[in-house]
């Protein structure tokens, strides 16, 4: 696929390692133009707000939903401040009939962490031969990695589940029925992949690996290290910023993931948050819109916590993707 | 091969064993399988049958296929409404936000915020919003005196999703500013130098500079707008009257609901043949329009 190899090239080395304001800083000295006419900064200020506020009206919808009663939210007009006001829906939803909170909360955690490990570990080994083992077919290789991040899904999606059911034929046939081996209808079909490197994360620490000079590698080399001493002590300690925007990806990729639970997982108690909020609608109508809102903002939560604690890494492996 | 680059090569497999692995295992043998399925009659039953080759049976049947056609009718009309929206809004807030204004960390923050909210999470607030009878929409319309829409109705459905889409803008915004950030000042300042006005520098230095960026934007949105199967799949499940019935859900549908493997898998190929060609349109346009410094 040509594609992806021209697309390559036109990606500049990453910016992860020379720290770059994309975000928080005010942007260098005021450009003489733009603060020499205030009309445009109204203009500015005006457009944005209403983006801006057009932005946060799903937020704080969901939010007055979260603090109503079930009435409440058939009233009319709507109130956006609640009355009565029932935080009482925060305790509830853990209690819910169908909507089991704390055992997804755990299904998800438990992939995602599996998801993490796997990625950082195995990305981060072919990223080093990629970036620093000079070796025959390297660039056809990469290529190669790269193109894969084009395949929809669909593609792989039928045969990759038609190849899980083999091993479990295989595997029952030698282990028995509940044999640890087995993968549909566990989590592993979910996390397991991600053991055996994920091309976009591949991308991205490469992209952080080559800009580390060679100086280090050599010196290391002299010294007598072998090619893992040097990745193992050398690189992965420097590369300590890239690692976290690989996880924080990882991760959020993981929590967020929903066609891979729909497919895989089978039985209700399995379900991931992701998939188990549907369980709030009710096949004969009637859903707990206040519940189930605030079970959607207890879902987001944990990813709109994470990106405030990790803003500056965030944003800059977001603009690293860009080909920054 | 010397010494050295037997050594290399040797560390080099050791260190992309997982990988290989993983490729040949999760990538390279499903696409080959999902190749040769797409030319057999393959249902997934209990006791497992043989899948039989039928040849290009699967690909003709496409062709009087209705639902084939509606899913890829909806999902090139989305296309038509998201791609462009979404190109031309998050470019816009971008070149607002690298202005030197105040609050821009403010601003810039709430609009990347919907970004990282789970399409799942996302489908269930916006659904509560479209809700005709209790939604917050229909209760602003209802205020302003313009009356109500019925807005996953069969008109309105996937317009109303294509406006939804917009709300996830922030990552491609900040894509925009990184962008934005590695416009040389002096080429800016030469441009004033020269007489060029504000909207003479923008399309003439930084559209231009910004053009690869633009071009990567642009290959990423098509590749995902053929991937959209969440958000219509919990708001919508294709209806009403498969208005909404996106091109991944009909293929999900044939693979997992009608379990017809075969077919699903043919139904993959043409959407990656699909993406490819457009892909490949993007490619071809953009010697005209990209610049690569």
């Amino acid at each position: 696929m040509p594609d992806a190899a021209r697309l390559a090239p036109a990606l500049p080395p990453p910016a992860i390692a020379r720290p770059k304001p994309v975000w928080q800083e005010p942007a260098a000295p005021p450009r003489a133009r733009s603060s020499a006419i205030p009309i445009d900064a109204v203009l500015f200020h005006v457009g944005l707000l209403c983006v801006c506020l057009a932005f946060l009206l799903p937020f704080v919808w969901m939010l007055s939903t979260s603090l109503k009663t079930l009435e409440g939210t058939s009233e009319y007009p709507p109130r956006f401040v609640p009355h009565p006001f029932q935080p009482q829906n925060y305790l509830d939803v853990f209690r819910h009939s169908r909507f089991r909170f704390a055992t997804y909360t755990r299904n998800t955690l438990i992939v995602a962490f599996l998801t993490v490990a796997g990625t950082v570990v195995s990305s981060s080994l072919a990223a080093y031969a990629f970036a620093r083992i000079p070796f025959r077919g390297r660039g056809v290789l990469f290529v190669i990695m790269l193109a894969t991040i084009m395949i929809p899904f669909p593609v792989t999606m039928v045969s990759l589940f038609r190849i899980f059911r083999w091993m479990d034929v295989h595997t029952i046939a030698w282990l028995g029925r509940d044999n640890p081996l087995r993968m549909l209808g566990t989590f592993k079909p979910l996390w397991l992949p991600a053991w055996f490197g994920q091309a976009f994360s591949i991308f991205l620490l490469r992209q952080f690996f080559m800009t580390l000079p060679n100086e280090l590698s050599e010196a290391a080399r002299i010294d007598g290290c072998g090619e893992f001493a040097i990745f193992w002590r050398i690189i992965l300690p420097l590369a300590r910023p890239a690692l976290a925007v690989v996880a924080l990806f990882a991760f959020m990729a993981a929590w967020n993931d929903f066609l891979g639970p729909l497919v895989y997982l089978q039985l209700p108690d399995q379900y991931t948050l992701a998939l188990g909020l549907q369980s709030f609608q009710s096949q004969h109508g009637g859903t707990e819109w206040h519940l189930l809102m605030t079970a959607s903002l207890l879902v987001c939560l944990p990813v709109i916590v994470l990106f405030f604690l990790t803003q500056r890494t965030f944003i800059q492996g977001i603009a690293t993707t860009g080909g920054k | 091969m010397t010494r050295q680059e037997r050594r290399n090569l040797r560390s080099a497999l050791a260190f992309l064993a997982p990988w290989l692995i993983g490729f040949a295992v999760f990538m390279a043998l499903p696409i080959a399988l999902s190749f040769y399925y797409s030319f057999c009659d393959y249902a997934l039953t209990a006791p497992s049958r043989p899948p039989v080759w039928i040849g290009l049976a699967n690909y003709q049947q496409m062709l009087h296929d209705e639902l084939f056609w509606q899913s890829l009718r909806v999902t090139l009309a989305y296309a038509a409404m998201a791609l462009p929206a979404g190109m031309l809004l998050s470019l816009g807030l971008a070149l607002m936000l690298n202005a030197n204004i105040r609050g821009q960390a403010v601003y810039r923050t709430i609009i990347f915020l919907p970004s990282l909210i789970p399409a799942a999470a996302s489908a269930m607030i916006w659904l509560w919003m479209f809700n005709s009878r209790l939604g917050v929409f229909n209760h602003l319309l209802r205020a302003v005196g313009i009356g109500e829409v019925n807005w996953l109705g069969d008109r309105a459905a996937l317009p109303s999703l294509a406006l939804m889409s917009v709300w996830g803008v922030g990552n491609t915004v900040v894509i925009y500013l990184a962008g934005l950030q590695d416009i040389p000042r002096d080429l800016l300042e030469a441009a004033e130098l020269d007489g060029a006005d504000r909207f003479a520098r923008l399309i003439h230095v930084t559209i231009p500079v910004l053009s690869p960026v633009i071009f990567f934007n642009l290959v990423m949105a098509i590749i995902g707008t053929f991937s959209v199967l969440t958000v219509p799949y919990i708001m919508t499940h294709g209806g009403p009257n498969n208005a909404t019935y996106f091109y991944t859900m009909y293929s999900y549908d044939t693979a997992f609901h009608f379990l017809h493997m075969g077919y699903a898998s043919a139904l993959a190929w043409v959407q990656l043949a699909i993406v490819l060609a457009l892909t490949a349109v993007a490619f071809w346009s953009a010697r005209k329009w990209v610049h690569y410094a």
